[in-house]
């Protein structure tokens, strides 16, 4: 069976092809770049459907098929920003319903942790997604995933993106606040905030911006926020390790390419005695392949949808899905 | 004895004798803050310090509210560590998917009352889950880990106070969570009085951020 995945969140559109063996034959994206300021929901939606078709013809090549050797698709039903997620699914009912093929909406935001667990042979892990648009702690319990920590104001991509901007770095900004905190040498104290397991960076993201005004040195600002900002994502993922007891934790999303993320969570996961596992950096960020292998574990758990069914959910929570293909 | 590994702190159970003086009887908890490694030390200085110290007082000023908890015999901040009664019973945490509806009712609004007491008096515990709470065999309800609270009095700080009891119902008693909550409140609002309401609308409301919504509508930027 041949899945293609159309991802449609936020920034990037996506299409990626995968068989049921688990195999990625391609996984193709484009990404909106705002001209100036945070991302708009329209615009960004334009750019995804102007691209669509391009996105699409290379994903096909790539992966040496014909457009009529799929057998299922399936697009990222939510959360997401709502102009975009419609126009993916727009486009994932238009080729089931011309192809006469099954589709199914899958929720983004365990794509990332299925495309983990498929690669990295990760079991059963306390996942930490951290993107632009969600940070969270995930973890499998009882027939759903759960949400042991997330964000209860903005992003931590989010936070690293706008006081980037603010200080007059170009989008995206992470990989150069993380390049710049490198040289950083002095740790200026910063708002620290965990609450049980959730976390805030809107105090920490203003304070920083704050400093840089004040005249701080930049790199140790840089080294500063990210310092302080991933200790409090790292304490969470080990308070939701610690209490789910579980042996395995998996770093994915679009700011686990940050290197000293990488580091601080896998000095955590080995002082738990636990696996530390993250995706290459093709599959952490937002991708179409990780749809598609999610559609794939749904639709062979047995689980159909009709296109009645495939209306958008903006706010789809982690917690409601029904996860189907996983009973542990 | 080491009792609880916890992701914080190490929970060492030890005699009153060895831990403080010995004339002293019965047994103590010794709650120490591990160093991270995976933090820079600074940070983590910083962290166990403020936590250290600030537990102990929260501690003693939730007990001038009404609320139990455990007596505070020594707090240690160049070891980053507090000495206090050990207090016997059942964590919360196990008993509550086991009580019948009406014993769960009633504990759960103790829960609630205790909370309310704690907001009156500008405490807010940062870590609401049934794991911090220990009910004694008299009934009363122990909360017994302020490691994350602090002080505040605005609606915003005790709303996310709320929300965290909550999810924590959700992630460990999902089965009976909605009623727990519920009972929960109907305690808080008793004990609290004028301004619960807007305190638990504001909880609701924190529920619905920190998650994609129309852009009009968040922090973004």
């Amino acid at each position: 069976m041949i899945c293609l995945g159309i991802e449609g969140t936020a920034h990037t559109f996506g299409i990626g092809i995968v068989n049921s063996a688990g195999k990625v034959l391609a996984n193709s994206t484009r990404t909106y770049v705002p001209e100036k300021g945070g991302i708009h929901p329209r615009e960004a939606a334009q750019f995804h459907a102007a691209h669509a078709r391009a996105v699409l013809d290379e994903a096909l090549r790539t992966a040496k098929i014909e457009i009529e050797d799929i057998d299922l698709v399936a697009f990222s039903q939510g959360p997401g920003l709502g102009p975009v997620l419609r126009t993916a699914a727009t486009a994932a009912r238009a080729l089931a319903v011309w192809l006469d093929v099954p589709i199914i909406g899958v929720n983004h935001c365990i794509a990332h942790m299925e495309i983990g667990r498929l690669t990295e042979g990760a079991r059963d892990p306390v996942a930490l997604y951290v993107s632009g648009g969600n940070t969270q702690v995930i973890a499998f319990d009882a027939g759903h995933y759960r949400i042991f920590g997330e964000t209860i104001d903005i992003p931590i991509g989010n936070c690293l993106d706008v006081f980037a901007r603010e200080i007059g770095i170009p989008h995206p900004g992470g990989p150069t606040v993380e390049k710049l905190a490198k040289d950083g040498k002095n740790y200026l104290p910063l708002p620290y905030v965990v609450k049980g397991m959730d976390l805030s960076f809107s105090g920490l993201m203003t304070e920083a911006i704050r400093r840089h005004r004040e005249g701080a040195n930049i790199n140790d600002l840089c080294f500063s926020l990210q310092e302080t900002a991933f200790a409090a994502l790292v304490e969470v993922t080990e308070r939701a390790l610690a209490h789910t007891e579980k042996k395995e934790v998996l770093l994915t999303g679009g700011v686990a390419a940050n290197g000293r993320l990488r580091e601080m969570l896998k000095l955590m996961a080995r002082e738990h005695h636990a696996k530390f596992f993250v995706p290459p950096k093709e599959l952490c960020g937002d991708q179409g392949a990780m749809i598609a292998w999610n559609g794939i574990l749904a639709y062979k758990s047995g689980f159909r949808q009709s296109i009645e069914d495939t209306k958008v959910k903006q706010r789809w929570r982690t917690d409601e899905v029904e996860v189907t293909w996983r009973r542990s | 004895m080491l009792v609880k590994k916890g992701a914080e702190a190490n929970l060492y159970l030890e005699s009153f004798a060895k831990a403080l003086h010995r004339a002293g009887k019965g047994k103590v908890v010794v709650k120490a803050r591990i160093p991270k490694r995976y933090r820079i030390a600074e940070l983590d200085i910083r962290l166990r310090e403020s936590r250290t110290a600030q537990e102990a007082k929260l501690l003693s000023d939730a007990k001038r509210a009404g609320v139990p908890t455990p007596v505070v015999f020594e707090v240690d901040k160049s070891n980053m560590r507090v000495v206090m009664e050990f207090v016997e019973g059942r964590q919360v945490k196990l008993v509550l998917d086991k009580l019948r509806p009406a014993g769960r009712r009633r504990l759960c609004r103790l829960i609630g009352k205790n909370i309310a007491r704690l907001h009156r008096a500008g405490i807010i515990h940062g870590d609401l889950t049934t794991s911090n709470m220990i009910i004694k065999p008299d009934g009363r309800v122990y909360f017994v880990d302020f490691g994350l609270g602090g002080y505040d009095k605005s609606t915003e700080e005790r709303g996310v106070d709320l929300h965290l009891m909550k999810r924590a119902l959700q992630s460990v008693h999902f089965r009976v969570a909605d009623r727990a909550y519920a009972d929960i409140l109907s305690g808080y609002r008793e004990e609290f009085g004028e301004g619960a309401e807007e305190i638990i609308e504001r909880a609701k409301d924190i529920e619905s951020r920190g998650r994609y919504v129309p852009k009009e509508e968040r922090a973004w930027r």
